[in-house]
């Protein structure tokens, strides 16, 4: 425990402005991959336990991608769109098989098709680690607010997954998908009664799901050395966040990713031993507390 | 145990009925027992089969496969050779490669597997240093002679508790790299007067206790450092962003780093984007190795590392040789793992040699203190030290990288003298010798 140099932090705002803005950046990383594992959850009631696998995909197909045109962007569309597809297959073929059962038979599912995904990773682009490197735009000094060092990739990453967040709250209390969708996940026989095909809503809601872990994938890839099974450390954490945030919530993976990376962040100084510690003793203090987690009602 | 008195009467065994008149009881109780250790030792039996297969135990699946792969490619190329000019003693090697995934449990079960199922007269223990010491138990067991390839963890040969005379290891050790290491940094220390460090090493017993050797030498040789900042991320994290940023919180000189693979590429692309190569002097002890260099895709001028493998150090045309013949075969670059099973293929070759024989009694007694020449040595030989059965005088090194091939153009050599007396030392504090 080094308490000196966490208080010593919060006197400096040089320090404060860096240690918020790596915060943010584990946060927000966090957050697009547990809210797909939220949103799935919400509507399709599946517990996601291959969700990690997208996230790797989304790195590797965004690797392609930028290898294939050197250009960032068409990477992060190759990593959202490639996770999706391999999504939209995966929940037509053998999630859809599972709705309704219980949760042991969706983790075997999902089980089984986490090694699968990993060993398909491995055929298609080997099993020794990769590294995108940054794309030449971001090659450039930090920049320096109050005296905190802050990467412009940093702010990219941050700028993306907010546009996400709110794209995402909007559309769904906005538009009519997303009413279609909020319906879908409280009834979804009723929706159906309705002549709404719910076998696309549901595809199309885990295909969503699998982007946005695609989209974290392809942000990450830049800084992550890319492996066979790197879906799983991220999946953890996930998982951390959507129990903290309220399992079904958007707002609760928001508010619960960017609490994950503070006390990632802030916590390395002051218990640079007991960082992973905290983080679970702050889900068990959440879940005594409240149970449904931090945003538990607020169902998509 | 592989014995005389164990296999003659085997073979006496096939032309004599037991029983029969003229044969004592001595003579026959002499022979059940001789059976019964070949059934329970079944190499033996196998001694005389016109191909000796060689078993070997590595990672070949998981994260760390790529070393695993190339230590298997490394002894392919070399076993190729041995095979071309006539096989060990006139006997062809035929190698039994196994995936053991990293896992300790089974990575023994399958060396016990290679030997009393395949008929593997030698094993070959391409394991990382936690399966290293369970194969190492595993041969204690049933006496089979086994070369460690892979293991850099400096008590398994150094602790006396862990000595048998069928083990060697033909590894680099962990202590020979933190003297090296530590006199290297120390010398660019009092030159550039870096005397506040930081460390930032994988959380796990590699890591920490090289960590914990290379400071030991660094202020053995430098006196005035200090460390001002530890950190220890987990193995395998994906993210570095609040180690980066604690680190460059604490303002140090320099930092030194046990971080490797995919953990150290990851580490250094997210350091790169906050500038912390330009704002301090990094000593990364295993950047220096292809499987790093290739990979990183923006690798940063100056920073230091000890040698893993290059083909320009030691810069011999043998060494390039050697790097460019298996690169021709494998399309990548060998790495550290790769030089140490090959030069395992060697001792084994120039043993058999010497022995006249594949007899793994025989083959201990020659391999140990065992000098042979090897593209990897310092001064083009490589010793495997008799009172420890461990290899010295391969080539060792630091200096730092450039972005592009050669990416090491200068490494500045260890000095072995030096080495083994500080290691002598380090011996004694053990309380091992």
């Amino acid at each position: 425990m080094d308490l000196d140099a966490l208080i010593g932090c919060l006197g400096s705002s040089a320090c404060v402005v860096t240690q918020t803005t790596s915060g943010l950046i584990i946060g927000m990383l966090l957050f697009l991959v547990a809210v797909g594992l939220t949103l799935i959850f919400g509507v399709l009631k599946i517990v996601n336990f291959s969700h990690g696998a997208f996230y790797m995909f989304g790195a590797y197909f965004a690797l392609t991608g930028y290898q294939l045109t050197g250009s960032f962007v068409v990477a992060l569309l190759f990593g959202a769109i490639g996770a999706a597809l391999i999504g939209l297959i995966f929940e037509r073929v053998f999630i859809s098989r599972v709705y309704g059962r219980d949760v042991l038979m969706q983790l075997l599912v999902c089980y089984a098709f986490v090694l699968i995904f990993d060993d398909t990773v491995k055929l298609i682009w080997g099993a020794e680690f990769k590294s995108m490197g940054m794309p030449e735009a971001f090659q450039v000094p930090p920049w320096f607010i109050a005296g905190g060092v802050v990467p412009p990739f940093y702010i990219l990453l941050i700028s993306v997954a907010l546009a996400v967040a709110a794209l995402l709250g909007i559309g769904l209390a906005r538009s009519r998908l997303g009413k279609v969708i909020r319906a879908a996940a409280h009834n979804p026989d009723m929706v159906s009664a309705l002549g709404i095909n719910t076998a696309l809503i549901y595809g199309s809601v885990f295909a969503l799901g699998c982007a946005l872990a695609g989209l974290a994938g392809a942000l990450a890839a830049p800084v992550r050395s890319m492996t066979p099974g790197m879906g799983f450390s991220v999946l953890i954490e996930s998982f951390i966040v959507t129990v903290i945030g309220g399992m079904g919530s958007i707002l609760g993976a928001l508010i619960g990713a960017l609490l994950i990376g503070l006390i990632r962040s802030f916590g390395s100084l002051g218990f640079p031993l007991f960082t992973d510690g905290l983080m679970y003793l702050f889900m068990v203090i959440v879940l005594v507390a409240r149970p449904t987690g931090l945003f538990g009602k607020d169902v998509a | 145990m592989i014995s005389e008195r164990g296999r003659v009467p085997v073979e006496e065994g096939k032309m004599t009925k037991t029983g029969k008149p003229g044969i004592n009881r001595r003579t026959t109780l002499a022979l059940m027992g001789a059976g019964a250790f070949t059934v329970a030792s079944p190499w033996v039996a196998r001694a005389q089969a016109k191909t000796i297969k060689i078993g070997m135990p590595t990672i070949l699946s998981g994260r760390v496969a790529q070393l695993g792969t190339s230590s298997r490619n490394a002894v392919m190329l070399e076993v190729e050779k041995v095979n071309a000019a006539g096989g060990l003693a006139g006997r062809q090697i035929e190698m039994v490669v196994r995936d053991s995934k990293g896992q300790p449990q089974e990575a023994a079960r399958i060396a016990r597997e290679l030997v009393n199922t395949d008929g593997c007269e030698i094993i070959l223990d391409g394991e990382a240093s936690s399966g290293s010491f369970a194969v190492h138990e595993v041969a204690r067991d049933i006496g089979v002679l086994c070369i460690h390839t892979c293991s850099e963890a400096s008590s398994l040969t150094a602790d006396p508790k862990q000595h048998i005379p069928n083990a060697f290891r033909c590894v680099r050790q962990g202590i020979h790299d933190s003297i090296a290491g530590g006199s290297y940094a120390a010398n660019i220390a009092k030159a550039k007067g870096l005397k506040k460090w930081a460390t930032c090493s994988p959380d796990y017993a590699y890591g920490r206790d090289t960590t914990a050797e290379f400071v030991t030498y660094l202020k053995h040789f430098a006196p005035d450092v200090e460390i001002i900042s530890e950190n220890w991320p987990k193995l395998f994290q994906p993210d570095y962003t609040e180690t980066v940023t604690k680190i460059l919180q604490a303002k140090p000189q320099a930092l030194y780093s046990a971080l490797w693979g995919g953990d150290l590429t990851s580490y250094i692309d997210q350091a790169n984007i906050y500038a912390m190569f330009t704002q301090m002097e990094v000593f990364a002890v295993n950047m220096a190795d292809y499987t790093a260099l290739t990979v990183v895709k923006n690798l940063p001028k100056g920073i230091h590392s000890g040698n893993r493998y290059i083909k320009t150090y030691p810069a011999t045309a043998e060494n390039a040789a050697w790097g460019d013949a298996y690169k021709a075969k494998y399309k990548e670059y060998p790495t550290n793992w790769s030089w140490q099973n090959a030069t395992a293929v060697m001792f084994l070759s120039e043993a058999a040699k010497k022995a006249n024989s594949t007899d793994g009694k025989k083959l201990a007694e020659v391999l140990t203190g065992l000098t042979i020449k090897c593209p990897f040595g310092a001064d083009g030989t490589v010793t495997m030290r008799g009172e420890d059965r461990t290899l010295v005088g391969y080539a060792i090194g630091w200096g730092t990288t450039i972005p592009n091939e050669p990416y090491v153009p200068e490494v500045k050599s260890g000095d072995w003298k030096q080495i083994f007396a500080l290691e002598a030392e380090w011996k004694k504090s053990k309380g091992y010798t």
